[in-house]
């Protein structure tokens, strides 16, 4: 990669490289986003450069990991272009057959290739499968095209031309005013205009100013951020370049969260690669401007993802938040202004840079701009990764995108927002969403975690598992959050022992009022969203614990018994194997018992068992 | 001892003020698999930071630890769909075949099992990693034959 000293040079560049490009090239992309990672992508790409090499294909086919994909369910998932051939559920067996089939011959193995399960049609080419056909990619476009580890795999997609447009015809506050009139609210959580943000940090008067990418992405249950900066990382570069020239800023950090490492390593590549290209350094693209970028990595600490307890985190303190005002744009970093926005927003910048204002205002609703990831996962058929325009429904998300709900269940419940997030029932299905219409459920859009509960899950269950995960993660600061969570533990600890009484309820909801107003952050503030959603909307569920002692939904280990069915059990033995505790006894071939002083209802038993001889009330 | 030069080769990749705090402790952790006591001084020193804020910091993160860990990490997922999917019974399960409590590391020193957030690869629930390696779709079933290769790993290695 030459180092491009000025624009021009950038642009003969582009050129040599799309001349360089033939669009007919045969590529196979494997998917090694988070979803199919661990269904063993890296091992079915290298069956494919086997296999490939064997027939002789290496010059005729270009092979390629690709980031995220979408379809995760159906991992590992492979793409075969110019044509779009979709294949899933992909292993290692199955690659001589495509390669033999699909790349020699150009024919079709049909078993691989996807079936809706609505209308049980076949998709053979990627833009007939419905999941698809209803999202709007717009962070989320080059996932499945390039490779995350090339730089001119990027630039030959348009990549580093809203840099070059920025450089040669717009002022700083030309930016700002563009990004201000796109509408475009921040990814993060709390949705604070992205454009008026950066205005504020502009205008506070001071040499020095930083700009953060918040890549901590703590709220269980999300991916999006992951797969973007594995998957894209120097759209989130991009994004930050650009921000950094219209802030003033000179330096700039990418926070990342210690659970990623192949973010990490990514990220860095990419760093590396834009500092030789000249994209980060001095005088970028012979404009005069600075601007340079490096990682932090996080420690592991939930509450870091907040922005002044990730700035304390970055400066070599311990990850406690502090009360705003002042905001970060008027004092942060190191006592200076800094501007803090999430992956996914940086990664919007450059594409509205590139497409305009009006065109980006253009999607989604009156007060929610453009697009939104989400990660949807669950009780789900189609976990992914999703892409819609603000104000698409729930339903649509779940039901046409999703496929519905497996194994013939109900939905109960979605959760959105991570642990700030509430759950919402199924009488909000047809909810449009964005970031009021959230809110007004008692639900917030968070980060865009979205987890779909059928009635195998207790909604008492997700309550006290968000504040359980709270608990743990409250940095201990503030007396509301750190005591609050503490006896809402308790609470919770009662009513699934079947030791409340009905006065918990109204205690929880008084508690919850106090942690609300009284918390420094975000994060005591809005733990009670769970509770009180759940509270709201399913308030039976907690009845039926409190009153009947009963958990409805079977979760609840207290609550459970566990027996064995001497009809139906055929004496193997794999229940007395996984017991932890000896609790079941009986000779071999004939019918088990479990010992129910001494079971401690773990429910492994019940998982291993092959003949559903378990049962469970 | 403390291997003096080791611990030089990671603080030069810094500036050594303050700020690098953190990254320094967080190769340091990478290296050793812990913060061993001489070096987390050493670092103090160093960086002219108070002995009592680096293990302010060394304890309010959970990635450090400052006793050794075990040859192999096994972290399962407790994030919001591991959850619901069963990540609490395949923790149990490892934790009774180990014969280790989560948290802690077995006695012969090849297996630390510990539960952490989420992995972010939600979409194959449950989820858990041994070393850098990820696995989906964990049912208790499949824990045995996912143990075997580290512990012949185990076995094999001096
Ligand atoms: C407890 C807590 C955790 C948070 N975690 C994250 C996170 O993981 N990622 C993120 O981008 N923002 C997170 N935020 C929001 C940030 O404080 C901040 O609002 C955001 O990074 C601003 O960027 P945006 O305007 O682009 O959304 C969190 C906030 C709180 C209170
Ligand atoms: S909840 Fe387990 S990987 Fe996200």
């Amino acid at each position: 990669m030459p180092r491009f000293a000025t624009v021009d040079q950038l642009r003969q560049y582009r050129r040599q490289l799309a001349a360089g490009y033939d669009p007919q090239q045969l590529q196979v992309l494997v998917c090694a986003g988070p979803g199919c990672l661990p269904l063993g992508s890296l091992e079915v790409a290298a069956a494919f450069r086997t296999a490939c090499a064997e027939k002789g294909l290496n010059e005729r086919v270009i092979l390629k990991t690709s980031g995220c994909q979408g379809l995760c369910a159906k991992g590992v998932r492979v793409l075969i272009r110019p044509q779009e051939i979709s294949y899933e559920q992909v292993t290692v067996e199955d690659v001589p057959e495509i390669v033999a089939t699909t790349l020699v011959n150009g024919g079709i193995v049909d078993r691989l290739v996807h079936q809706d399960p609505l209308s049980q049609a076949k998709c053979i080419h990627k833009w007939e499968i419905p999941f698809y056909q209803h999202q709007h990619l717009m962070v989320l476009r080059h996932l499945d095209l390039l490779d995350p580890e090339s730089l001119d795999d990027y630039l030959r997609l348009g990549g580093y031309l809203s840099l070059e447009k920025v450089l040669l015809g717009m002022t700083p506050e030309e930016v700002i005013d563009l990004v201000e009139r796109s509408g475009l609210r921040g990814r993060g959580g709390a949705g604070f205009p992205t454009g008026r943000k950066w205005r504020l940090c502009r205008e506070v008067p001071g040499e020095v100013k930083f700009i953060i990418c918040n890549g901590d992405e703590g709220d269980p249950g999300a991916f999006m951020d992951r797969a973007v900066m594995e998957g894209d990382p120097h759209a989130v570069l991009e994004g930050m370049i650009v921000g950094a020239y219209a802030i003033g800023a000179r330096r700039g950090y990418i926070y990342v969260r210690h659970e990623y490492p192949l973010a990490v390593k990514r990220l860095q590549l990419a760093i590396d690669q834009a500092r030789e290209a000249g994209f980060l350094g001095q005088d970028i693209l012979g404009s005069g401007f600075d601007f340079d970028l490096r990682i932090a990595r996080g420690s592991g600490a939930f509450v870091c993802g907040e922005e002044t307890a990730l700035m304390a985190s970055i400066e070599g303190l311990i990850g406690e938040p502090i009360p705003r005002p002042p905001y970060p744009a008027q004092s942060g970093l190191f006592g200076q202004p800094t501007v803090i926005n999430n992956v996914e927003t940086w990664a919007n910048v450059p594409e509205i840079i590139n497409r305009g204002a009006e065109w980006y205002a253009s999607l989604g609703t009156e007060r929610s701009k453009g697009t939104k990831v989400f990660s949807l996962v669950g009780a789900v058929n189609h976990t992914g990764l999703v892409e819609v325009p603000m104000g698409t429904t729930l339903r649509q998300i779940i039901f046409d995108l999703g496929g519905g709900i497996p194994g013939g269940k109900e939905f109960k419940a979605v959760q959105t927002g991570g642990p700030s997030g509430g759950c919402i029932p199924k009488q909000f299905l047809d909810l449009p969403v964005d970031y009021d219409s959230l809110q007004e459920v008692g639900s917030i859009m968070g980060s865009g975690g979205m987890i779909v509960m059928d009635e195998t899950s207790c909604m008492v269950d997700v309550a006290r598992y968000f504040i359980g995960f709270l608990y743990e993660e409250s940095c201990g600061k503030c007396t509301p959050c750190r005591e609050g969570l503490r006896q809402l533990v308790h609470l919770y600890e009662d009513i699934i022992h079947g030791r409340a009484e009905e006065g918990h309820l109204a205690l929880m909801e008084e508690l919850c009022a106090v942690m609300r107003s009284a918390s420094i952050c975000g994060l005591g503030q809005s733990a009670v969203n769970p509770v009180l959603t759940t509270l709201k909307y399913f308030r039976e569920e907690y009845e039926a614990h409190i009153r009947d002692k009963k958990c409805p939904a079977l979760v609840c280990r207290p609550l459970l018994k566990y027996t064995i069915d001497p009809e139906a059990c055929t004496g193997c033995l794999a229940c007395v194997r996984e017991c932890p505790v000896g609790a079941i006894s009986g000779r071999k071939k004939e019918p088990q018992e479990i010992d129910q002083e001494l079971c401690v209802k773990c429910g492994l038993c019940y998982e291993v068992c092959q003949f559903d001889a378990v049962r469970r009330e | 001892m403390m291997d003096a030069a080791r611990l030089e080769t990671i603080i030069s990749r810094y500036d050594g003020e303050p700020y690098d705090l953190i990254p320094i402790l967080q190769d340091i952790q990478d290296s050793y698999g812990f913060l061993p006591k001489e070096e987390v001084k050493a670092v103090a020193r160093r960086l002219k930071v108070p002995l009592t804020q680096v293990y302010s910091v060394a304890t309010f993160y959970k990635m450090f630890t400052l006793v050794p860990k075990g040859r192999h990490q096994i972290r399962v997922c407790l994030g919001t769909t591991c959850h619901l999917k069963g990540g609490q019974r395949l923790a149990d399960s490892l934790s009774s075949r180990l014969g280790v409590k989560v948290g802690h590391t077995t006695a012969d020193g090849q297996f630390s099992l510990e539960t952490v957030g989420c992995l972010g690869s939600c979409a194959q629930a449950p989820v858990m990693m041994i070393d850098d390696h990820y696995f989906g779709r964990v049912t208790v079933d499949k824990v045995p034959k996912l143990l075997k290769p580290f512990q012949q790993a185990a076995d094999s290695t001096p």
